[in-house]
């Protein structure tokens, strides 16, 4: 009986998932994010990849894209560990559930001034401008 | 031993497909009223060519591919082989980084075996035991996620060390959490001991005699449950076990009753040996360079997964890839046994029996290559290029060429 009162008065173990995310760990391994602007086309991120989710193109001179296929991605984070200019991140975002595989193919542009190719890569761009042109 | 019905008796297939089985897998029952005279067995339904796709990957790719081998003993596997590819590669590990290792390895055995005691229980109809362990793994899956980023598949390993470092709030979040474990457990074992259900249920099911189960080479805590004195982790010590104090659990009660005492038990030993890898953590770094080729050389690596004895096996031909990788996970080992533990059983006992092995099928499901009797005059086994002859054609007939490998394979292309 004690058991069944106090039960009902104990707030719920679960949580309320679509309303409240449960917090990442400071170091989860979420989807990945690509900085043109550190890049320096070493490709070992994409030799390092169990799956060969990245393909890192050559747009200019010393200017690079990212090409992230992240329904192949298994998330491992090797490419951010591989990166020597720690180019690639880690995010905490998780939700990467998705309807079709093209809406998961993913390319990072080096400028902001090509949204044309695919509109939902326009989103994650980290590097507006290559500010330190030599 | 043939899998043909002896007559006046009833046949049951069970699996691959089946309720009272969690992974694919076949038994095939030969029963009297209910009592099962025997078991014929057959794996293979979960083979995903990992041992073969390792050769086509890097060292580094192919420990991420080897993780994947089982979801509950993942860090088991990947260890395994990074130990093995250390050895061959002369590296040595940072005794920070062999700490880390092996608590990981620890609190993977607390989640694995708190698992399995809420599996057991749902097998027996004891489905309160079910949610009060699960609920209490969440602590110890907590811990993992926030120590190596991920609930399972933690990718801890790297050739030469660890990737994540463990900080000061970190170790005692764990200590935190290992004392609310252990209090659980406690009353775990409270149960185990005292409740007279759970002894009515499990006692003198899946009998295993401890000659049997040195004979057929039971592994871990299904031998270990019949009085079979082994533990890797104290007979051959790797990573930091020669360091700490424990005590190898044993049991002599031989049934599937003993397994789940030897392995609430083993429980306590792990949050021991927890604390003491916290506590005792020396200083450094956490990995050293490792080299992307590794020299020649082969290594055998044994470790003590949560079910009993894995055995990783590599070769390294000087290039940046294995040139052979054989895994023998625990499962294989005991599976054996589980034939020899259903006999004279009950068909009502078949779930508790096969899961008190903590049986991983999809470890297990390595190579399957039974063809006998299509040989090329229809007999005999066929050799390995008869066997590849045979599949590029059955797979024509079917309607795929395979004519780059075809190819391949007229110019001698046999490695």
């Amino acid at each position: 009986m004690r058991q069944v009162l106090s039960s009902v008065f104990r707030k719920p173990a679960t949580v309320p998932y679509p309303f409240v995310k449960a917090p990442m760990p400071a170091n989860f391994r979420g989807k990945l994010q690509f900085d043109s602007a550190k890049c320096i086309g070493c490709k070992l991120c994409e030799r390092d990849c169990p799956t060969g989710a990245i393909r890192i193109e050559k747009v200019a001179d010393k200017t690079f894209e990212a090409h992230f296929d992240f329904a192949s991605c298994i998330y491992c984070a090797q490419c951010v560990d591989s990166c020597p200019k720690k180019a690639i991140q880690a995010t905490g975002e998780f939700e990467l559930a998705a309807t079709s595989r093209q809406s998961l193919q993913q390319v990072f542009h080096a400028q902001p001034k090509a949204p044309a190719a695919t509109p939902q890569a326009a989103a994650p761009q980290a590097a507006p401008k290559d500010p330190s042109k030599p | 031993m043939t899998d043909k019905p002896l007559s006046g008796f009833v046949t049951v297939p069970i699996g691959p497909q089946h309720p009272a089985l969690k992974e694919p897998e076949n038994f095939t029952l030969t029963l009297a009223g209910e009592r099962i005279m025997h078991t014929g067995m057959r794996l293979g339904y979960n083979h995903r060519g990992i041992e073969k796709a390792c050769e086509q990957r890097t060292f580094i790719q192919a420990l991420y591919l080897i993780e994947r081998i089982c979801g509950i003993c993942s860090h088991s596997h990947s260890t395994a082989f990074v130990n093995a590819v250390e050895e061959i590669a002369g590296l040595e590990l940072p005794r920070r980084a062999s700490y880390i290792r092996t608590l990981i390895a620890e609190l993977e055995r607390v989640h694995s075996h708190l698992l399995w005691l809420g599996v057991a229980g749902h097998e027996i109809g004891f489905d309160t035991l079910l949610m009060y362990t699960w609920r209490d793994r969440e602590v110890v899956m907590d811990l993992l996620a926030k120590l190596t980023g991920n609930r399972v598949n933690y990718g801890i390993n790297t050739p030469g060390g660890v990737r994540r470092d463990v900080s000061d709030e970190q170790k005692q979040e764990i200590l935190k959490g290992t004392d609310v474990l252990e209090e659980r457990t406690k009353y775990y074992i409270e149960i185990a001991t005292t409740e007279p259900t759970i002894i009515g249920r499990l006692s003198q099911v899946g009998k295993l005699s401890h000659d049997d189960a040195v004979r057929l080479g039971a592994v871990g805590p299904t031998g270990r449950a019949s009085a079979v004195d082994r533990d890797v982790r104290r007979d051959d010590p790797y990573l930091a076990y020669s360091d700490l104090q424990f005590k190898v659990i044993t049991d002599d009660h031989c049934d599937v009753y003993g397994r789940a005492v030897v392995r609430v038990l083993e429980l306590m030993e792990c949050y021991s040996l927890i604390r003491q890898l916290v506590r005792n953590m020396p200083d450094g770094p956490i990995a050293v360079k490792a080299p992307r080729k590794v020299a020649p050389g082969e290594a055998l690596s044994r470790y003590e997964a949560p079910r009993g004895e894995d055995v990783h096996y590599v070769r390294t031909n000087g290039s940046d890839k294995p040139d052979r990788v054989k895994v023998r996970a625990p499962t294989l080992a005991n599976v054996q046994v589980v034939a020899h533990m259903l006999k004279d059983g009950y068909l009502a006992d078949l779930p508790i029996v096969i899961a008190a092995i903590d049986p991983c099928f999809s470890c297990t499901d390595r190579m399957t290559a039974a063809l006998v009797g299509h040989g090329p005059a229809g007999e005999g086994v066929m050799t390995w290029p008869q066997l590849r002859r045979h599949g590029i054609e059955f797979y024509r007939r079917q309607g795929i060429d395979f004519a780059d490998l075809n190819k391949r394979l007229r110019s001698g292309g046999h490695h």
